[in-house]
């Protein structure tokens, strides 16, 4: 049933002459640009595009589309990532008019609306946070990282302190050092204990009064939370140091204990993962982040505020002593559009709701599949877990990658795999509270089902997708990273 | 509302087969302290019709495109989004998948990513695009890191004045912290002078950057200062207008290292700001320098084509803090929007949007300043936006189109520009009748605050008639 024909590539479709949008004709005096402009400005011809008629365009993207597995189609259990269902509200009401169609530069009075929801976001994810300061302003979660790590310097320098180091464990995402070192900062990364957690003894080594911020993601990437969270903030802040959380696991956590209640100075919330934000096949995200009233004067602007006389009437400010700006305009607000509508849809009890499941779910997945896949760390998970194949390599050479890549053929998304490195051949299992008990039951029942396949199978998968697996070494050593006409 | 699946029946056989009693077992491994104790302060929950209806209600609030004309610019435009690019990123097999690691299960995506590189590049003439930055202003940022990389040089960069103010103030911000020192040429007169930027850059500068065309609108002379930087070794970094390369040389063609853009204009809805799309494309040399995600060709193990992330050593999740870039999350789904764009527009709609908005905007132009009180603030060639001087200052002007359900701005006073100037822009979506209704509404409160008619003070920019 696949066209093949529809998804060549787009320039192979192309036919000189065609045509798909086609504009009016000028209603003012001049019809050309080189009746305006100097002709050493103006290009000998128009833009080498492709022609294509629109019927083309629709059918090679909607079968383009058909290529693709995603939410809507099937259970993507991908720790780390949250794969949860993205309401369809949200897609029409972030496209209201009114909501969707408003100029940035438009003045204040033409945007009390959005400035309401957008000063109402920052309180709920402030309470959320237990943070009461909130900037909105970071287009996603490493952006944010990036922001209050500025926000963090900038604190240290007006106290005039020294402070030179990021320090992370061994298991923090790539962003939290990429983000430290774009900072200017020094990163440190530490050994995790052997139980995955913070090894207390390997944070004491490494802080001093040149520490400025320990990152760590709580929940941790094990899917645990760090049980020692008191001693660890405490311990950074006995050198002077923040606490930086990183909040890509807050689905675990939401209404049950907040960063700013566990020792977190600082943190950012991943909008497309916790509340929704659909993940657009790699983004568009939101990160905004929430920080301690001592830390809200550098927050970057503009922030929204409420008149204190007239609470109706809202302003953007920036604050006192803020870092400077961080991204154009207001950050992403369509998707912080679509957390506002989450937010304001579930409640304090839907949002408590939604991680007791996700939890339950994950809890429930992984005891139906450690008697297979075991489970090195910890014994109840929270919102994900990390397994191991490394019995399965060792004894019958298959590896979380065949698993991964063998689960497509069956209809489900492959969980992450290899990360974090502190699990051996890890398989990290995000299922999300919008799943159902059949579609954990279906997805544990097709792990053992593949586990008793033959090796030479698995090493193939997959089977029936529309690539088999691709040669990466190949691409990389002669990177073809566009189509050229062969003219 | 809830999203959840779960009966009390389920939950009871799924508590049973973990071994706890209550979910709240689950929870344990919080201390207790820890726990909040209570339910988050938040407002109730809405079914979907009360929301709908707290969202029109917030929305009838604002003002937007729907309800006023448009002439805002700086930065962000008004373009027309034809149809079947709302229908293709509706598609929640594109806008509900993740990021695509799993090549196997997201040869759409890729695909289109792939298409995506391949159409900046036509669009640009430079040699590769990624795919995708966050928007048009960190894009500034990243080519500028990714300058100092390529060049070795960490301790001068130099922009031009006339560069988006916010997208200087996040080159500020980002460069903070490294002791890189970032000078900005002034740019009085509207666009730079070469002989004033030759000063200005020297044997220690990075890269020259240069927006065109730029915030006021003008047309930068990109080739003259594209060599100057070269003359120094240092890189030339371009940020265009998409929209514009319907009709003007491409940054490749003005000599352009990196050329970086904020792609809003090709089809995605103003929303506010954001979510935009950042474009990045750089010469070939420069590949491996090159920040954020990139799509590449290759083959499956049966020899059959497909796409996959390519040079992944440069990115976070590899190289971690050696890094090219911090980014991780993209714009995937607004690339979408501007590879169905550039499909439907093709070399002839692109340039049709492109000759349509210059005329209209010259038009808007030309009958603006023949109102006494109003004249260009530049002699300089521009686009599909200039800026305005207005004697009795820019909000007054902005006040008075404002009534008339015209949007005009932003003014140039918040950016520290002076407080008579203000930008003007005009889209193909712009008819005639909304300009002269424009020049009308603005020309009655001119005749109103000056006490009588005056002669029109006509002044056309100069260079326009080739």
């Amino acid at each position: 049933m696949r066209n093949t024909q529809a998804t060549e590539l787009l320039f192979d479709l192309a036919q000189p002459g065609r045509r798909a949008a086609i504009f009016p004709e000028s209603d003012v005096d001049t019809a050309a640009a080189s009746e305006c402009i100097p002709a050493e400005f103006l290009a000998a011809a128009a833009p080498e595009l492709p022609e294509v008629t629109e019927p083309d365009v629709i059918r090679h993207f909607t079968n383009l589309s058909t290529l693709n597995m995603s939410v809507d189609t099937h259970f993507y259990p991908l720790g780390s990532c949250t794969m949860k269902y993205n309401p369809k509200r949200h897609e029409r009401l972030a496209a209201l008019p009114g909501i969707g169609d408003l100029h940035p530069y438009q003045s204040e009075d033409q945007l009390q609306g959005m400035l309401a929801i957008q000063y109402e976001m920052q309180e709920m994810l402030a309470e959320i946070a237990g943070l009461p300061a909130v900037s909105l302003q970071p287009a996603a979660g490493a952006q944010g990282e990036f922001t209050a790590l500025l926000v963090a310097s900038a604190y240290f320098k007006d106290r005039g302190e020294n402070r030179t180091k990021v320090l992370f464990p061994s298991s923090a995402h790539g962003t939290n050092p990429a983000s430290a070192a774009l900072a200017g900062f020094e990163c440190v990364q530490l050994k995790d204990g052997a139980d995955g957690f913070v090894d207390l003894v390997e944070l004491k080594a490494h802080l001093d009064d040149k520490t400025a911020v320990f990152m760590i993601t709580n929940p941790n990437t094990l899917g645990l939370f760090e049980s020692k969270i008191t001693q660890i903030a405490d311990l950074v802040h006995e050198v002077g140091g923040l606490v930086y959380i990183d909040g890509a696991n807050m689905n675990a956590i939401l209404g049950v204990t907040r960063p700013g209640d566990f020792g977190g100075d600082m943190m950012h919330y991943n909008v497309h993962k916790t509340f929704t934000g659909p993940h657009g096949a790699g983004g568009p995200g939101a990160g905004p982040i929430a920080v301690r009233e001592f830390l809200a004067d550098y927050l970057p602007g503009p922030i929204v505020s409420r008149s204190e006389s007239d609470t109706e009437t809202f302003t953007m400010t920036t604050p006192a002593k803020s870092i400077g700006r961080v991204r154009s305009f207001f950050g992403n607000v369509g998707i912080l559009m679509r957390g506002y509508f989450y937010l304001r849809t579930l409640g304090a009890k839907g949002l408590r709701e939604a991680s007791e499941d996700a939890v339950l779910n994950a809890n429930y997945l992984k005891a139906l599949l450690e008697d297979v896949l075991p489970v090195p760390h910890g014994n109840h998970c929270m919102h994900e877990f990390v397994a191991s194949a490394s019995d399965l390599q060792k004894e019958r050479g298959i590896s979380a990658m065949d698993i991964a890549k063998r689960l497509l053929d069956y209809g489900f998304h492959a969980p992450t795999v290899y990360f974090p490195l502190v699990v051996s051949d890890a398989i990290m299992i995000e299922p999300t509270e919008t799943e159902s008990k059949a579609t954990l039951e279906a997805f544990a029942e097709t792990i053992r089902k593949i586990i008793g396949e033959p090796a030479e199978t698995l090493h193939n998968a997959p089977h029936t997708t529309p690539v088999s697996r691709p040669d990466d070494v190949r691409a990389a050593r002669k990177p073809i990273l566009r189509w050229r006409s062969e003219k | 509302m809830s999203y959840l699946f779960n009966t009390p029946d389920e939950k009871r056989e799924m508590l049973a087969k973990i071994g706890v009693e209550s979910v709240e077992a689950l929870f344990e491994q919080i201390p207790a302290k820890h726990r909040l104790g209570r339910d988050l302060d938040l407002p109730a929950a809405l079914t979907e019709l009360e929301l709908e209806q707290h969202v029109q209600k917030l929305a009838a609030r604002n003002g937007g495109r729907s309800s006023r004309t448009c002439f805002l610019g700086g930065g962000v435009y008004d373009h027309f989004i034809p149809a079947a690019v709302d229908a293709i990123a509706s598609r929640s097999e594109f806008y509900t998948a993740y990021t695509p690691y799993q090549a196997e299960a997201s040869q759409g995506s890729l695909q289109a990513f792939f298409e995506f590189q391949t159409l900046i590049c036509q669009l640009t003439g430079m040699d590769v695009s990624n795919a995708s930055l966050y928007e048009g202003g960190t894009a500034v940022s990243e080519a500028v890191f990714m300058a100092m990389r390529i060049t070795k040089r960490h301790d001068r960069v130099v922009v031009l004045g006339s560069l988006h103010p916010e997208y200087q103030q996040i080159a500020e911000t980002y460069l903070s912290q490294i002791g890189c020192e970032l000078a900005v040429v002034p740019t009085p007169d509207g666009v730079a002078d070469p002989a004033v930027v030759a000063e200005a850059i020297d044997e220690t500068t990075a890269c020259l950057v240069i927006q065109t065309p730029n915030f006021y609108g003008c047309l930068e002379q990109v080739e003259a200062l594209t060599k100057i930087a070269h003359n120094h070794g240092a890189l030339a970094i371009v940020s265009f207008d998409p929209i514009s390369l319907g009709v003007l040389k491409t940054p490749a063609e003005c000599g352009a290292d990196i050329a970086v853009a904020e792609g809003q204009s090709l089809g995605t809805p103003m929303q506010f700001g954001g979510p935009f799309l950042g474009l990045i494309a750089c010469r070939d040399k420069f590949v491996r320098q090159m920040p954020g995600r990139l799509i590449g060709e290759t083959v499956d193990r049966n020899g059959k084509r497909c796409f996959v992330l390519n040079l992944q050593a440069r990115e976070q999740h590899i190289r971690r803090e050696k890094a090219t870039s911090n980014i991780c999350t993209n714009q995937g789904l607004l690339a979408l929007r501007a590879t169905a764009y550039l499909s439907l527009v093709g070399p002839q709609g692109i340039q049709e949007v492109a000759n349509l908005s210059c005329s209209k905007a010259h038009y808007a132009a030309k009958k603006l300043c023949e109102i006494d009180g109003l004249e260009m603030a530049f002699d300089q060639p521009f686009f599909k936006e200039f800026t305005l001087k207005c004697r009795d200052g820019a909000d007054e002007f902005i006040a008075r189109a404002k009534q008339s359900g015209f949007d005009v701005g932003p003014g140039l006073k918040p950016f520290g520009g002076p407080d008579d100037h203000v930008l003007v822009a005009v889209t193909e979506c712009r008819s005639r009748q909304e300009i002269d209704d424009l020049v009308e509404a603005v020309r009655s409160g001119v005749t109103a605050s000056c006490d009588g008619v005056a002669a029109p003070h006509i002044k056309v920019p100069t260079g326009q008639r080739v």
